[in-house]
């Protein structure tokens, strides 16, 4: 039996409307519906953080969020962080500037995590970094260059008026 | 993932009655029936999401306790400037557990229901003898790799250790869980394995957890969580102690102290035996190192879980010392 449900989600500030079978998971819906694949399905169990996405400005891990939860919500994924020019978000242009990763596979969910890190004031230092960051694993163990990049982001961002990078 | 239908309730009493029917599992961060789902553990025939019902989030602190609405995400009672200063064990057992997007996630009712980690419980494909999953099919966990497993409180069924750690805390301050009406203290609502592992919480088919209460103390707001794990964070407890401990007016003498251990038990294990040796004496550093050793009065080792037998009073001696100002 296929049951489907209607759902209309907020996605990356744009009205999104979809079919899915309830199981669906947010991860899945932005992947195999959206055609939003710069979210990675690394575990899909809840355990490397790759899914990680924004949801009401919070992080989450949208392999563990159903579809139809987000309903009403707004969700943000990576290819919602640059600007409408196509200008880098400051911690995109800190993991190129820092060289933050070798594979790449586990760095849109490390910058969405990162981005919500230094929003919640959780980049003090590189020890608090690593603290709030350990919910994104890096089998490459690009770590010392993300934490780096965390660090010179948080900096950028808290500066009053900086230009980031253009895209490369 | 097998399928399921989804409804949103719309209220407590819709969520409730809809929970009563065979199949049906409520939904709340997601993140433990969504993992078990996938494992292959959890099949439910209808997921009932109770995210969206108002009322019960709300933290509220004053002088004679906290109230935690159930639906209160971890990451915020975590980062409460009121529990953290009138019980900052509750805050750092939430803090120091899983990842800042888990916190953003779970629930502090569905933090309680989480499941054991146990390897084989989650493997049913490859293991189909659990206890726990399937009553009377045989634990495959014994005789099997049991470093995560429990050394107290254990059965012939079961050794699955409870993977908790603001439970832990809740045990040692006496929460009270209250379900609609009922108020269950914490060290009650969850069962010891015996010959029933699949029962692990006092709660019935429908009943909804709303509201965890937890009353004010010297030894609450003196109080700390400690957590030994494999690696430095992300990961469950080898062992961790809630400690919370109130001195008479010397200075010196115990008046009241709360002891509690997590990632060694079948469920959150308050140590009595502990606080009885240590009330009325004189704090120092060899009553709290011998006290300590009562934590794990009764252990039975499985074999790799040994070890949990020589650190979990370690890691509650430590807990005091810092409480005590001794460390």
């Amino acid at each position: 039996m296929t049951r489907t449900i209607h759902l209309s989600l907020d996605i990356n500030g744009e009205r999104r409307e979809l079919d899915v079978e309830p199981r669906v998971t947010l991860l899945d819906a932005l992947r195999e519906h959206l055609a939003l694949t710069g979210t990675k399905k690394g575990c899909d169990q809840g355990q490397c953080g790759a899914c990680t996405c924004h949801v009401d400005d919070k992080r989450v891990l949208s392999c563990l969020t159903l579809a139809a939860q987000v309903e009403g919500r707004q969700v943000i994924t990576i290819e919602g962080l640059t600007d409408e020019k196509g200008v880098l978000h400051a911690v995109q242009a800190a993991f190129i500037e820092q060289d933050a990763f070798q594979c790449g596979y586990c760095t849109p969910g490390q910058i969405m995590s990162a981005v919500a890190c230094i929003r919640e004031g959780h980049a003090g230092s590189d020890a608090e970094i690593r603290e709030y960051m350990s919910g994104n694993l890096c089998r490459c163990g690009a770590y010392n260059n993300i934490v780096a990049a965390v660090r010179e982001a948080a900096k950028a961002v808290s500066a009053p008026v900086k230009e980031t990078a253009e895209v490369a | 993932m097998r399928d399921f239908s989804y409804l949103r309730a719309a209220s407590t009493e819709e969520a409730s009655r809809a929970a009563r029917e065979a199949g049906a599992m409520l939904l709340a961060g997601g993140t433990t029936l969504l993992d078990l789902a996938k494992c292959g553990v959890a099949e439910p025939d209808t997921v009932i999401d109770i995210t969206h019902l108002s009322g019960l989030g709300e933290i509220t602190v004053d002088a004679s306790g906290a109230s935690i609405g159930a639906l209160a995400k971890m990451g915020e009672v975590a980062d409460n400037a009121a529990i953290k200063a009138a019980f900052p064990a509750i805050a750092e057992s939430l803090s120091l557990a899983a990842s800042a997007q888990l916190r953003n996630m779970a629930t502090i009712g569905g933090n309680l229901l989480q499941r054991t980690r146990c390897s084989y419980f989650r493997e049913p494909g490859v293991f189909p003898a659990c206890n726990k999953r399937n009553p009377g099919s045989g634990c495959s966990a014994m005789g099997g790799v049991t470093r995560n497993h429990a050394v107290l409180g254990t059965s012939e069924a079961c050794i699955a250790s409870n993977p908790g750690d603001l439970a832990v805390a809740l045990v040692a301050f006496d929460a009270v869980v209250e379900i609609g009406g009922r108020k269950v203290v914490a060290d009650d609502f969850f069962l010891l394995p015996g010959h029933t592992p699949e029962r692990e919480t006092v709660l019935q088919p429908g009943e909804i957890i709303t509201c965890i209460s937890i009353p004010a103390s010297a030894a609450a707001k003196n109080s700390t969580y400690l957590k030994v794990r494999d690696r430095q964070s992300y990961e469950f407890a080898a062992a961790s102690a809630a400690v919370g401990l109130e001195l008479e007016a010397d200075g010196k003498t115990v008046k009241d102290i709360r002891v509690a251990l997590g990632g060694v038990a079948t469920k959150p294990w308050r140590a009595r035996a502990v606080e009885q040796a240590l009330i009325g004496k004189v704090l120092d550093a060899e009553a709290i190192e011998k006290a300590s050793l009562l934590a794990v009065e009764g252990a039975v080792s499985s074999g790799d879980n040994h070890y949990k037998i020589d650190l979990a009073p370690r890691v509650v001696a430590r807990a005091i010392m810092k409480v005590g100002g001794l460390a």
